[in-house]
């Protein structure tokens, strides 16, 4: 006798329960369910939870735990193949872009990569010192053979926050303007953003091929995208209604208002989001090398697999710099922005 | 002056903000519903109830009230940046409820401008694209309002300035960049939002200074809202003063000063320095000043305490006025004193109530 028989005795479903017993025959065991085999003489004080496992025992028609997750394992494998003919096409461009990246990266030689990196430091910080901060950085982890490694992170990062860009600041426009798609929009990326990032992985190496670079290319985007919309919905919406009435005192149109005004005057906002995506990449990007994402992801989880400390300390040291490097940057660029635009407050 | 043609024409204007506007509308007209009751018992704000203005070619329309009286809800109609709950708005004879977006946004690029009190400049732009904002939102290119943003910053005295930031000029200068914005628009209406109010007294005598300068010269028709009395009076041709969202009293300036109407206003001017409000015409005896015996001459525009300096003290003397140097009346010095007797505050008005 189980805990629970009484209760669907007294509903009068006892003859659902032995129609189920009998058809379906007991079903697996799980080894919790051989252990509590013996007795069902518990105490009051042991009563268990009514949960749907406990209730499997009073009456074998009602599903186990173990049924729903099943049931979504086969839910999402019935749907998998129809999501594949849509997904697949779609995110190809993504593969492209990234081989390009890696390729163009590591092809170029490092005398020709490395000017390069520093003209974009400069460019966006115009900081002479920030600059020779990038060179040492940069020129320690090429001394230390960590060179490779550390360009296929930045070229993952280059492509993925990227497009973050590319496609988080219109959806951040998109809802700003519209309260009903920022309702709904705000629980998906609050989703997004707590959701452990090991979890993203799951469904993605399901549906992809874990040789294909979309796969980590579509986690991190997903990750990092967040703080980039956020901020420009939020950046839009922070734009002076003064300013905005005056916009439209003089006639403006809602796309010379956009470009004229709401953009521009988010722009600090929009950038800060630009640089919190930037830094979200690049710990996906370490997280990614579970699924065959390159850089020096891969040699800290080389140091943890192979219990290799120093490997994994020194690519850790090397992640910590580039992040550094990319914060600097970027956080240079936004004090720029934030000094031109310079929103009067009094 | 009155004979100027109307250039703005506002008729039984309501707006009501809430849930159901047109609900609370039924209960304001046919109920007679006052503004407290329709808060408390229906959630409604009575922004405005049953405005008739009519504003006049080349003149300026002041209109006066407290905070929260809904002169900037008013202003913010003649564009239509708040659509009326019921009404109507004609410029130029036009019905402008009855535009569509493509019209309207004609309207407020080439016949109305507006000044703003926080001045709501661009921030990221420079004070010669500020001032060119107008003509660029028509889709002229910077090298062809750049010469008319410059003219208009002249003007207004911030020759030299156009290219810094906003942010790096004092307040006085900001609105005069926003002054200067509303100038090249080259529009004929001008709506001024308390332009002044955020400015420091000092400044804000040397703004309206330049104002009046100006309106000599353009003749536009201005909509200016203000709070402050001495401004309004200084500024209006005509003066509109509203209370709860609806009229108290409009007409001249000097007229509403010498009769008030309501124990509204007789507090409003009760504590202004009427000496240098009132004007010499509003008092004067008209008609031919020969035969009378006159010790000196007075324009018919100067303020009473220039005819007071003028007389130095004694009330026995007679002027003559003139007006272009043609004499038009007399002026008595016992009227001007008897004019400058002030009115009380009164018993039933608002300071009654506050106490």
């Amino acid at each position: 006798m189980a805990t629970y028989d009484g209760i669907f005795d007294a509903l009068g479903l006892r003859g659902w329960c032995d129609a189920a017993e009998q058809g379906g025959g007991g079903g697996a065991m799980s080894m919790a369910d051989l252990l509590n085999k013996g007795g069902d003489d518990t105490t009051f004080w042991q009563t268990p939870f009514p949960s749907l496992d406990t209730l499997n025992k009073a009456c074998a028609a009602m599903p186990r735990t173990r049924d729903l997750t099943k049931g979504v394992e086969e839910g999402f494998l019935a749907i998998k193949d129809a999501l594949k003919v849509v997904l697949d096409p779609l995110t190809q461009p993504l593969s492209h872009f990234l081989e390009f990246a890696l390729w163009a990266f590591q092809a170029a030689p490092w005398f020709v990569t490395l000017p390069v990196l520093f003209l974009v430091a400069y460019v966006a910080s115009k900081s002479l010192k920030l600059v020779g901060f990038v060179a040492i950085a940069l020129g320690f982890l090429a001394f230390i053979d960590h060179y490779d490694y550390a360009m296929q992170t930045l070229a993952i990062i280059f492509v993925c926050a990227l497009l973050c860009v590319l496609l988080g600041v219109p959806i951040g426009i998109a809802m700003s303007r519209s309260d009903r798609l920022q309702k709904s929009a705000i629980p998906v990326l609050d989703m997004l953003q707590t959701l452990p990032p090991f979890v993203y992985l799951i469904p993605l190496i399901f549906l992809f091929s874990v040789t294909e670079p979309k796969l980590y290319g579509i986690a991190i985007i997903l990750y990092a995208i967040v703080p980039v919309i956020r901020l420009t919905d939020l950046g839009i919406r922070l734009v002076d209604p003064e300013v905005i009435e005056a916009a439209d005192a003089f006639g403006m149109t809602d796309r010379q208002k956009l470009w004229g005004v709401q953009v521009p005057l988010a722009l600090p906002n929009i950038m800060a989001g630009v640089n919190q995506t930037i830094m979200m990449s690049l710990a996906m990007v370490v997280i990614a090398s579970l699924v065959s994402a390159p850089g020096l992801g891969v040699l800290v989880l080389r140091g943890i697999r192979n219990l290799e400390l120093g490997v994994g300390l020194i690519a850790g040291l090397g992640i910590v710099l580039l992040a550094v490097i990319l914060d600097r940057v970027t956080k240079a660029a936004l004090a720029r922005v934030n000094a031109s635009s310079s929103v009067q407050r009094n | 002056m009155s004979d100027r043609p109307i250039k703005i024409r506002v008729r039984d204007l309501y707006k009501i903000f809430g849930a159901d506007p047109q609900a609370a509308l039924e209960k304001v007209l046919k109920e007679g519903v006052g503004k407290e009751e329709l808060l408390n018992e229906h959630g409604h704000v009575l922004g405005l109830r049953r405005i008739d203005v009519d504003m006049r070619a080349g003149e300026i329309t002041v209109i006066m009230g407290l905070s929260g009286s809904g002169k900037s809800t008013l202003i913010r109609h003649l564009n239509r940046l708040i659509e009326p709950t019921a009404g109507a708005v004609e410029v130029d004879g036009e019905d402008v409820l009855a535009y569509g977006e493509a019209r309207l946004r004609k309207l407020r690029r080439e016949r109305m401008s507006m000044v703003f009190q926080k001045f709501a400049l661009l921030p990221h732009r420079t004070v010669l694209d500020n001032a060119g904002t107008a003509l660029a939102v028509r889709g002229i290119g910077r090298g062809e309002y750049e010469a008319e943003a410059e003219k208009w910053l002249d003007r207004v005295g911030l020759g030299g300035y156009g290219g810094r930031y906003p942010h790096q000029l004092s307040g006085g200068m900001q609105q005069r960049v926003g002054i200067a914005r509303a100038l090249t628009a080259n529009s004929d209406i001008m709506l001024m939002d308390e332009a002044f109010s955020a400015l420091d007294p000092l400044i804000r005598t040397d703004m309206q200074d330049l104002l009046l300068d100006l309106q000599t010269e353009l003749h536009k028709t201005i909509v200016f809202i203000t709070h402050d009395l001495d401004e309004a009076l200084k500024l209006a041709d005509h003066l509109v003063i509203l209370k709860d969202g609806a009229i108290v009293q409009q007409g001249e300036p000097q007229e509403i000063l010498l009769h008030p109407n309501d124990p509204y206003i007789v507090d409003f001017i009760s504590d202004i320095n009427r000496a240098r409000v009132l004007r010499v015409r509003s008092i004067m005896t008209e008609g031919d000043p020969h035969g009378v015996e006159t010790t000196d001459e007075i324009d018919h525009e100067a303020n009473l305490e220039s005819a007071l300096s003028l007389s130095e003290g004694d009330t026995a003397r007679t002027f003559r006025v003139t007006r272009d140097g043609e004499p038009v009346g007399v002026l008595k010095m016992r009227d001007v004193v008897r004019a400058l007797v002030p009115t009380e505050a009164s018993d039933e008005g608002v300071r009654a109530q506050a106490s």
